[in-house]
């Protein structure tokens, strides 16, 4: 057992997985040359040479068709977005092209691709560069969608989501790239679609994914002192999503409590929320909580900043709403 | 046009009903609001207003026959009209889930828009509805567990609108436990029942019960126990609570009887020394399960009492006084819920035992919470005893049907004034029992009222005389 970073986590499986397979290709804006704007792909290139580590002009539609074509055809590449936020701008070629493509062929296209890159809020970026697009993706039937939280599940998804044969979108987060965490020697899987509780408890069910898992288990150690027994779910996955873990926790509690750092309206969050409300109405004692982003766009101002994400103290005092502790 | 007259839920939790009397014949002129019929429910016999004018011309259900929520009862419209069809396409409607879309088309067409809405509103959930509602599948992505998994089994009744706010798991778990979801005090936001308060409610139900298994008393004894003094602050709060069912029932009934009925009140100050030593004797060597209570002591003399005077056991009836045969004797007592008061039936020609009997197993299943209405409607005469907090006297309200009701105090001792038998007056210990007799002077003048109490006192203070 190691401990290293979500970084290095992520480096280790592309490093693995690229040995592994030659038709696994890395490729993306300053991936190669520069080691990766966030270093993820620190080492690859001296490694596994540029015709397999390809730094990209800043044209992501470009980039990403490029991959959407290579899956086509039979490679496995793992097309690296700086940021969700500039992913934006191949909407198009994932949501059409990639999403799509097996369905409109009747299956005789797969397409392995793999979409990565830093996703949410992270600090002093603004309104631009700060922001969740988890429901983008986590809306579009044919895609897979995975949110690593911690660097165990960083390797073992970004591992899964390159050997599946459909694309798959992994939303990975600027803060948590230096977070370190136990990542296990021995080669492994996550596999897709499975849910983790990352804190068994009895009393209330806090849901979240990526960044804000950190801050529920925070928010579990607080309400533990009001002697309050808090169970918290990494959903790891948002497509497909574990509702089995989902629907067995919330009938054990009756409370529930959605984190989801993406803005309120028609998030992850509120979708898990409509799901709990809908298929566990009468095992409720109180209607779900959703703690979300502020409606606003990113404040630069870093209190504001720091105000409008998801927080230990929102979460708590969401708990104690579904507790009727207030 | 003839309108087809159906069943409607005259209760939110009616399912069907049987007609216990037709007002009126066919062939008679209906009016808007009259009542055609008298329904019995599984709780009550209920008036069927009409909800259409004109000619009474088919009776479908007789009396006594059962019609479900949704069946045509009888149809109205004008003379000589041919109603061959209207009766035949209600006949051919199976009974089953086609009979909300019958009674809404019925509704409608009879232009009795509240009577078309309560009706709507208050069609319970049927089970064949509930099954679809668990096999719609749950989401495109849902991998796994069936959400139907997790819904609750069985029939689950829909709510009337202006019950109080429950939370669903609350709702599910007062319905496993048999409990009325109404009856249960609600603490989360406006009142809403959660489950912590159902699992108090039911907690309480249980020890309540236990209680009163093991004590048999008539009201709580007002005992120097442990937290009678304190200071309960975090009930001392601003806070708006809804109404009970229990609290609604008397609230009504009691508002009723004191603004309806003229009340006069008759006191009197009574020697209980007599009384006290016959309870001693006829309690020696029984257990505490079988001891007789000065209650049902009360109410034994009470009845013998108003054997002797029968215009007490009367009722008022707006044209007519109805006096009755059977003397039945309510006892006041006091739950957290609100006041109830169990009826002991025909105490005149009861013994202590099977009085004292009924009382308990009555007021066990008071505090539980089970009482039904036969076990308290219909009271004659009522006592009720705050003897036990130490009060010395009080006035009650009548409790209806009944003319009169006896407050009873504490029983103290006191020096009173005496003649002795030498003919001096001397001032001796006598425990005293101070009763006040309120009465319905509709019913009771002032000088039956005296001789019910003056013979009442006499009884009291020497119980021997009731065998006369």
């Amino acid at each position: 057992m190691a401990l290293m970073t979500y970084r290095e986590a992520l480096n280790r499986a592309l490093d693995e997985e690229m040995t592994r397979d030659p038709d696994v290709f890395l490729m993306g804006e300053e991936v190669a040359e520069y080691d990766g704007a966030y270093k993820v792909s620190k080492g690859l290139l001296s490694k596994f040479g540029p015709k397999r580590v390809i730094d990209t002009p800043i044209t992501e539609l470009g980039f990403t068709g490029i991959g959407v074509g290579a899956a086509q055809v039979g490679l496995r590449p793992v097309i690296e977005w700086m940021t969700h936020n500039f992913a934006l701008l191949a909407l198009d070629q994932v949501v059409n092209n990639a999403a799509k493509m097996r369905y409109m062929t009747g299956g005789r296209f797969k397409m392995p691709v793999v979409f990565r890159g830093p996703n949410g809020p992270a600090e002093y970026l603004a309104a631009q560069h700060s922001q969740s697009f988890a429901s983008y993706w986590a809306h579009i039937p044919g895609l897979k969608v995975v949110a690593p939280a911690t660097p165990a599940d960083a390797y073992g998804l970004l591992k899964s989501a390159i050997r599946d044969d459909d694309p798959v979108v992994v939303l990975e987060s600027e803060m948590l790239y230096g977070m370190t965490g136990e990542v296990p020697d021995a080669e492994y899987l996550v596999p897709i679609g499975k849910a983790d509780i990352r804190r068994p408890g009895k009393d209330v069910t806090l849901i979240s994914f990526s960044k804000p898992v950190r801050a529920c288990l925070d928010a579990a150690a607080v309400l533990q002192g009001m002697g309050v027994d808090t169970e918290v779910i990494d959903l790891r996955s948002l497509r497909p999503l574990d509702t089995e873990t989902i629907y067995t926790s919330a009938a054990k509690t009756n409370r529930v409590v959605v984190v989801d750092e993406a803005w309120p309206f028609a998030s992850v969050g509120s979708h898990i929320a409509y799901l709990v409300s809908r298929n566990l109405f009468d095992r409720l004692d109180a209607p779900v909580e959703l703690v979300a982003s502020e409606d606003v766009p990113m404040p630069y101002n870093h209190g504001l900043e720091l105000a409008a994400q998801p927080n230990v103290e929102k979460i708590v005092a969401a708990a104690k709403r579904v507790l009727y502790l207030e | 046009m003839a309108e087809k007259i159906l069943m409607l839920a005259l209760s939110p939790t009616m399912m069907e009903g049987s007609i216990a009397i037709w007002k009126f014949k066919e062939g008679a002129e209906v009016k808007k609001g009259s009542v055609l019929c008298e329904v019995e429910t599984d709780k009550a016999v209920m008036d069927y207003e009409s909800s259409v004018a004109g000619t009474l011309l088919k009776i479908v259900k007789a009396e006594g026959e059962k019609a479900a929520v949704g069946d045509l009862i009888a149809v109205v419209g004008k003379p000589g009209e041919d109603i061959a069809s209207l009766l035949t396409g209600v006949v051919a409607t199976p009974s089953g889930p086609a009979k909300a879309d019958a009674l809404v088309e019925a509704g409608a067409s009879a232009k009795a828009g509240t009577a078309g809405n309560s009706v709507t509103t208050s069609i319970p959930v049927t089970a064949s509805v509930v099954a679809e509602v668990a096999q719609v599948p749950t989401s495109a992505i849902a991998s796994g567990v069936r959400a139907s998994a997790f819904l609750p089994t069985g029939f689950l009744p829909s709510l009337p609108s202006g019950t109080p706010p429950s939370s669903p798991l609350a709702r599910l778990l007062a319905h496993n436990a048999g409990v009325d979801i109404r009856s249960i005090p609600g603490s989360g936001p406006a009142g809403r029942v959660v489950k912590r308060d159902v699992e108090a409610f039911i907690a309480g139900s249980v020890s309540r019960k236990a209680e009163a298994a093991v004590q048999g008393t008539v009201l709580p004894q007002s005992t120097a126990s442990k937290g009678r003094f304190e200071v309960k602050r975090e009930k001392l709060a601003n806070r708006s609570v809804p109404v009970g069912r229990i609290r609604a029932v008397v609230a009504k009934r009691l508002s009723d009887s004191l603004h309806e009925a003229p009340h006069f009140f008759l006191r009197s100050a009574i020697e209980a020394d007599r009384l006290l030593a016959l309870r001693s004797a006829l309690n020696e060597g029984r257990d505490e399960g079988s001891k007789i209570s000065l209650n049902t002591l009360f109410a034994k003399l009470s009845a013998a009492g108003i054997a002797r005077n029968p215009d007490i056991n009367s009722s008022w009836n707006g044209t007519t006084i109805e006096y009755r045969k059977s003397v039945d004797v309510a006892l006041a007592v006091a739950l957290p819920e609100g006041l109830i008061a169990p009826v002991v039936r025909d105490c005149a020609n009861k013994g202590l035992e099977e009085m004292e009997q009924e009382f308990r197993v009555l007021i066990a299943k008071a505090k539980a919470g089970g009482l039904k209405p036969e076990d308290y409607e219909g009271a004659s005469f009522t006592i009720s005893n705050l003897g036990a907090w130490g009060v010395e006297e009080f006035t009650a309200i009548i409790n209806p049907p009944g003319s009169a009701i006896l407050a009873l105090g504490g029983i103290a001792k006191e020096p009173v004034v005496r003649s002795s038998p030498s003919g001096e007056d001397e001032i001796i210990v006598r425990s005293m029992l101070r009763a006040t007799l309120s009465c319905d002077h509709r019913v009771i003048d002032g000088a039956v009222g005296a001789a019910f109490l003056r013979d009442l006192k006499a009884f009291f203070e020497e119980p021997s005389r009731a065998l006369l």
